[in-house]
């Protein structure tokens, strides 16, 4: 049963292959041979889930030895692959809703002449981030790593005739640098600390390490999972991200890749337990996202834009759950898990509104879909609810979870952390009920879009035909783009109760994450219904400011922060002046050291020598008599101090 | 008589020797003063070995007067080939070795 596990990763990794390198003949039969390849690993990966299903809880870990990759003296690199609870969660959530994501691309993007190639990303996206959640040891994690990376890269930029989706895609590979320069240094302190970095062997000797290494190895890994989650502060290029197709915003960058920082976290779980300091710094990393997010949620008028907001924000979440240690682990999976659902659904459905809108993404020039659009409507709506914790969706289980886990951390830190995912959580409801009121009810401000349209770049291709057509006609998406949109509805609404209730996926996970109760300050129950007012109190405001009154198609000027947040925060500012000024200022003034001193030492010393030598040549001037002298005079000087010596 | 005096003679001669290396132009004059400077020496070693009372001065300056009678027969026929070649014997006349 094991010899799958390599099969789960080289379907999609076929697909990419064949695609990419099949060329135009396959342009008809490309989407439908990506899609095929996806629906075959989720299937491998169905039935390596029913085959763990099947076996003892301690027993639910498979490895295969694909080869030795690099055998060196000591060093030894494998390819191998370890099936485990976590890795199964993973690989389920992966290629399922990357399966429902290929089938909705088959639609989105049916007139799109690079259809194929855009397939061949797809797969090879899938094939890198199965990689990354199956390898068993950070090397092969690595691998898998940057592959997404490549993956996401190329996703982003995938209109790269758009300057600004080009741009887009450098800034998501550069600031994903940063973090994957965290991660190998990581590797490397591994690698010197322990000698190996299997998995297996890493975590199970952490004891024998020191704290203050321990700490370093967390804090290089947290790095590496705030620039591929998009946590401050490596959170600037997540937005930048909706450049890309909105397929790959739900799959990428919502559902599964912006996850893997949860993922590496989670999986080196027992050695944040043994650094304390580093698993601090997660929380805090996570709370400060989660509240950074959602405030930039609540300022953007661009539906991907708040929806990237709230991915970052939801990911803080689960951050900051990773980092309270066993008692927050599996909630952390678990409201990836669900997220994924949710997050896949909104996207999708935001993706069917612009289908329907001839790509406008500015939702003040939307309202009132609800009727021209029902299937999208009904699908986002239900997405909406489970992420703002509505009772009995999914977002209620796992986030509510997530906020008590924070108060169990104790203390101080307890009160600050479980206060700021309660902000959060009412800050979510408000921009999510934003959205949703902005795009669904109200007037229909597209029907006079033409007239009052402001000059804006779309994040479509097809904008240049804005123009033209002066009205847009919203309908509702093929089919093929609906079905998703409707089986992860489902997840959105049932995931949650089918994992809380009776602490299913709680006992799925423990062997491998652990689990230990938090004793928390302030119990269940007070938590819920203080999240169930602050829900209704964050809705209650979006709806008094966009529902009881009109939307002004011109965004108004709006408070100091809403503009701030309207600008991400400053990010990029932040990030202007710091790091590239900053970089320009030390790399002027390094250029001047360079220049004055280490030029001038060597030149000087070249000059002075020269200047000497030409002084020395003078003596040299061919008269026999005048090199007699200085025999004499030498022959003399060594007489004198033989003399000399002789005295003393 | 104080063989001390024969070393003052010596050094007396070696200097007015390398002076007139020094200061004098003509080859031949110059190679006199050499002449004049090994003379020095040898006085200087028959003296020690009278002084030290053993032959090993002596028999050094046996050695410098055949070094030196090689030492004329090249350096004579340097100087000749040389005035052959440039009409004059003045030692800054073949000043060619500079840069």
């Amino acid at each position: 049963m094991q010899n799958l596990i390599a099969l789960l990763v080289a379907a999609p990794l076929l697909g990419a292959a064949v695609l990419l390198c099949g060329g135009r003949r396959l342009d008809r039969s490309g989407h439908l041979i990506g899609t095929l390849l996806a629906a075959v690993s989720f299937v491998i990966g169905v039935v390596l889930f029913s085959d763990l299903l099947g076996r003892g809880a301690d027993d639910r870990t498979l490895n295969q030895h694909l080869f030795s990759w690099v055998p060196v003296g000591g060093f030894r690199a494998d390819i191998a692959f370890q099936l485990d609870q976590l890795s199964m969660t993973f690989v389920l959530l992966i290629s399922g809703v990357g399966t429902l994501i290929h089938i909705y691309s088959i639609g989105y993007m049916e007139h799109d002449e690079r259809r194929r190639r855009f397939f061949g990303y797809l797969n090879l996206f899938l094939a890198a981030m199965l990689l990354l959640v199956l390898a068993d040891n950070y090397l092969l994690l690595y691998v898998g790593w940057e592959g997404v990376g490549l993956a996401s890269y190329l996703l982003i930029g995938f209109w790269q005739h758009k300057p600004s989706a080009a741009t887009a895609a450098k800034k998501a590979f550069l600031v994903n640098r940063v973090g994957d320069l965290g991660l190998s240094i990581a590797i490397m302190l591994m690698f010197t600390t322990f000698g190996t970095f299997a998995f297996g062997p890493v975590l199970h000797s952490v004891g024998d390490a020191g704290e203050g290494r321990l700490t370093a190895i967390g804090l290089m890994l947290l790095l590496a999972a705030c620039g591929k989650s998009a946590q401050v502060p490596l959170q600037s290029w997540l937005g930048d991200a909706m450049e890309g197709p909105t397929p790959v915003s739900a799959l990428i960058h919502a559902a599964t890749m912006v996850t893997a920082g949860v993922y590496l976290i989670t999986r080196s779980g027992a050695l944040f337990n043994a650094a304390p300091t580093a698993q601090l710094a997660v929380t805090v990393v996570g709370a400060v996202t989660l509240l950074f997010g959602a405030i930039v949620g609540c300022a953007k008028d661009d539906i991907k834009k708040a929806l990237a907001g709230s991915t970052m924000s939801q990911i803080g979440y689960m951050v900051l759950a990773a980092g309270l240690g066993p008692i927050g682990y599996v909630f952390a999976i678990m409201h990836l898990v669900t997220h994924g659902f949710f997050k896949a659904g909104l996207f999708l459905g935001a993706g069917s509104v612009m289908h329907g809108m001839n790509d406008e993404v500015d939702m003040r020039r939307y309202g009132g879909l609800r009727k021209h659009m029902p299937v999208t409507f009904v699908t986002f709506g239900l997405g909406y609810l489970a992420i703002i914790g509505f009772p009995g969706l999914s977002g209620f289980f796992s986030k509510d979870k997530i906020i008590e886990a924070a108060f169990a951390k104790g203390g101080t830190e307890g009160w600050v952390l479980g206060g700021a995912a309660l902000l959060g959580a009412a800050i979510t409801a408000y921009y999510m009920t934003r959205v949703m009121i902005m795009t669904f009810f109200g007037a229909e401000r597209w029907r006079n879009a033409a007239t009052t349209s402001p000059d804006e770049p779309s994040a479509e291709p097809a904008a240049e035909h804005r123009g033209e057509h002066a009205e847009p006609h919203p309908h509702e998406s093929p089919r093929s783009m609906t079905i998703p949109m409707i089986v992860l509805a489902f997840g959105s609404v049932f995931a949650g109760a089918f994992f809380g209730i009776g602490d299913r996926f709680l006992r799925w996970l423990e062997p491998v994450t652990g689990h230990q109760e938090g004793n928390s300050p302030v119990g269940a129950a007070t938590v819920t219904i203080a999240t169930m007012v602050l829900l209704v109190v964050g809705a209650g405001i979006a709806y008094l400011q966009y529902g009881r009154r009109p939307v002004p198609a011109v965004a108004p000027r709006g408070s100091l922060l809403t503009r701030a947040a309207r600008r991400d925060l400053l990010q990029d500012d932040f990030n202007h002046v710091v790091l590239v000024r900053g970089g320009e200022h030390l790399t002027r003034s390094l250029v001047y050291v360079d220049h004055t001193l280490v030029d001038g030492v060597v030149n000087g010393t070249a000059a002075s020598f020269g200047g000497l030598s030409g002084r020395l040549r003078r003596l040299q001037n061919g008269y026999a008599r005048s090199y007699a002298v200085s025999m004499f005079g030498g022959a003399a000087l060594i007489v004198a101090a033989t003399l000399l010596m002789r005295a003393v | 008589m104080n063989p001390v005096y024969y070393l003052y003679l010596a050094a007396l001669l070696f200097t007015i020797g390398a002076t007139g290396v020094l200061i004098r132009r003509n080859a031949i004059v110059v190679f006199m003063c050499v002449e004049l400077m090994l003379n020095a020496c040898n006085l200087a070693f028959v003296a020690f070995s009278r002084l030290h009372g053993n032959l090993d001065g002596q028999i050094i300056a046996f050695f410098t007067m055949v070094v030196a009678a090689a030492e004329v027969v090249v350096g004579l026929a340097i100087i000749v080939s040389l005035f052959r070649s440039r009409h004059s014997a003045s030692v800054d006349d073949a000043s060619l070795m500079k840069l």
